[in-house]
């Protein structure tokens, strides 16, 4: 069996390599043009001139990523209620509302900027709603699983001093799951920085459309301010949200909330 | 102090703390909406106009004409199905490529497994660079070089990938448990030996089940790739939003929606297997 799968990704490994040329003259000739042109272009970064632009294409990027990513929680938070097994008794509902949110993760946020652009024209609001949009589907998943995992007995005993509907989500449900909740809500706001440094590449607003601007024109060295620009952004937002989260969570031991989500 | 005294004490700290949580939020709050320019106007006002284009995105069906009507909305869909196939072999070459360089380097970012910390402290900010980057930035970069076509996707998805297997990889590398490499030490392996008869066997488990989850998110990268020109489903699609031929569109990203979902079903079936067979090791 195993022989088997290893005789048959070979083979298919070697195909696509054949298809895709990468057995053919021209990958050398693009591998030294690669060494010889873009390597040897992009340093040292230049354009400095034009830093105060770039930082604030970096903050209107670093802005999208977190509108974006408060209004998919704000979306996903009565969603995520409906998502839950244990707080949704209607079973289709319950199910009805993961695939839905399925759907809207299924899209690239490239994809649904491309959308939005069409819809609300060009600029940041439609990198936002994009984030918003996966997000959304994002939180729901990952909110509901927190709510799946909460300990019962606390609402129950709300329940038994006399507690209402509301007063049992409040002071049984929140304290449980909110750090859970707002942890994760942050390393996705890290994520999306990331994310939205690309969304002007279709011209939803962001540092993306200079980047492909600079990288189309082949002005390589300004391309190389930019991405470095980018890089450090990410490593700063980085680090404050891992201390903030090592503050919310308490145990910096534990692996990266998403990697855990994905993985279930 | 008394118990009354510490818990009001207690109280005004947290308090204090979730006043200044607050404050913060809020700055950042004022501060992006004014840098993003965001306005709610502008953003109810474009709610109609996104049903209106979603609305646009799909043709009438009629009942009665029901295959007729699905055949004319997929008049291109042999082409949109090669397209779709060459996406697939875009994201497993990659996956395949990427995963063995990741692989190869995850050995030298592990701290157990690197012989020296400066090969460990390179090997690690390489493959950052490799992931920080985002993935088209990496296409447009290889079309310089490589021209339009997936050649450059691929290359792209590989870089990215290279960086998070490596990083994903090392971090399975780290957790392994010292003892069968003592052992092996101890008999007179070398390097080598320790990677393949103690190392190997303890982390391909994991490996597995991080092979099928990139494979996943692969697929979602090739699928983009192509707006920019790199190969792949991505470009019939901005091709046809370009073109504002939005039926063709609804058409090619209900293939898209299918393929991603059903990908992530059967990826989730293998990564369990794998996963659950890395417990009873």
């Amino acid at each position: 069996m195993s022989r088997v799968l290893w005789v048959g990704n070979t083979a298919l490994t070697l195909y696509c390599l054949y298809h895709f040329g990468f057995l053919s003259g021209d990958f050398l000739h693009g591998v030294g043009k690669f060494a010889s042109v873009v390597v040897a272009q992009l340093f040292p970064p230049a354009g400095w001139g034009h830093l105060p632009e770039f930082l604030k294409a970096m903050g209107e990027t670093i802005a999208m990523a977190f509108l974006g990513t408060l209004l998919g929680a704000t979306f996903a938070l009565p969603l995520s209620f409906l998502a839950s097994k244990n707080m949704t008794r209607s079973r289709p509902l319950q199910f009805g509302t993961r695939r839905f949110a399925d759907l809207l993760r299924a899209f690239d946020y490239l994809i649904w900027a491309l959308i939005f652009v069409r819809a609300v024209g060009l600029g940041p609001l439609a990198g936002i709603m994009a984030i918003a949009i996966v997000e959304t589907g994002t939180f729901i998943k990952l909110y509901s699983e927190a709510i799946e995992n909460l300990d019962r007995k606390q609402i129950d005993g709300i329940s038994a001093a006399g507690g209402n509907g509301l007063q049992r989500v409040r002071f049984g449900v929140l304290p449980q799951v909110l750090p859970m909740m707002l942890s994760n809500t942050l390393y996705m706001f890290e994520h999306n920085v990331r994310s939205a440094s690309i969304l002007g590449i279709v011209g939803a607003g962001g540092i993306g459309f200079l980047l492909a601007d600079r990288l189309r024109a082949y002005a390589l060295q300004e391309a190389c301010t930019i991405i470095l620009l980018v890089i450090l952004a990410v490593y700063a937002i980085d680090y404050l949200s891992k201390v903030l989260r090592e503050r919310l969570i308490g145990d910096h031991r534990r692996r990266e909330p998403v990697d855990d989500a994905k993985q279930a | 102090m008394s118990f009354e005294e510490q818990y009001s004490a207690y109280r005004r700290q947290k308090r204090l703390y979730a006043a200044l949580f607050c404050g913060v939020f809020a700055l950042c709050l004022a501060a992006s909406w004014i840098t993003a320019k965001f306005d709610p106007v502008t953003l109810l006002g474009g709610l109609p106009r996104t049903t209106e284009f979603l609305v646009k995105l799909v043709p009438p069906i009629g009942m009665a004409t029901f295959a007729a009507d699905v055949r004319e909305w997929y008049w291109d869909g042999a082409k949109w199905m090669g397209s779709l196939l060459n996406t697939l072999l875009m994201a497993y070459l990659a996956t395949v490529i990427g995963t063995a360089l990741g692989g190869f380097l995850s050995f030298f970012a592990a701290r157990n497994l690197a012989q020296h910390y400066a090969v460990y402290w390179i090997t690690r900010r390489v493959l950052e660079v490799a992931r920080t980057v985002p993935d088209i930035v990496w296409a447009l970069l290889f079309i310089i070089a490589f021209g339009i076509g997936p050649l450059a996707g691929i290359l792209a998805i590989t870089v990215h990938t290279v960086g998070a297997q490596g990083k994903l990889f090392a971090e399975v590398n780290e957790n392994i448990s010292p003892l069968p490499i003592d052992g092996v030490r101890a008999s007179g392996g070398s390097w080598l030996q320790v990677m393949r008869f103690a190392v190997l066997p303890q982390v391909l488990p994991n490996y597995m089940s991080y092979i099928f989850w990139r494979m996943e998110l692969n697929v979602r990268s090739a699928t983009i790739v192509g707006f920019v020109g790199a190969g792949g489903i991505g470009h019939d699609l901005f091709t046809s939003v370009q073109l504002l031929y939005f039926g063709d569109a609804g058409a090619i990203l209900l293939i898209v929606v299918a393929t991603v979902m059903a990908i992530d079903i059967v990826s989730e079936r293998f990564r369990h297997r794998a996963i659950g067979k890395s417990s009873f090791a």
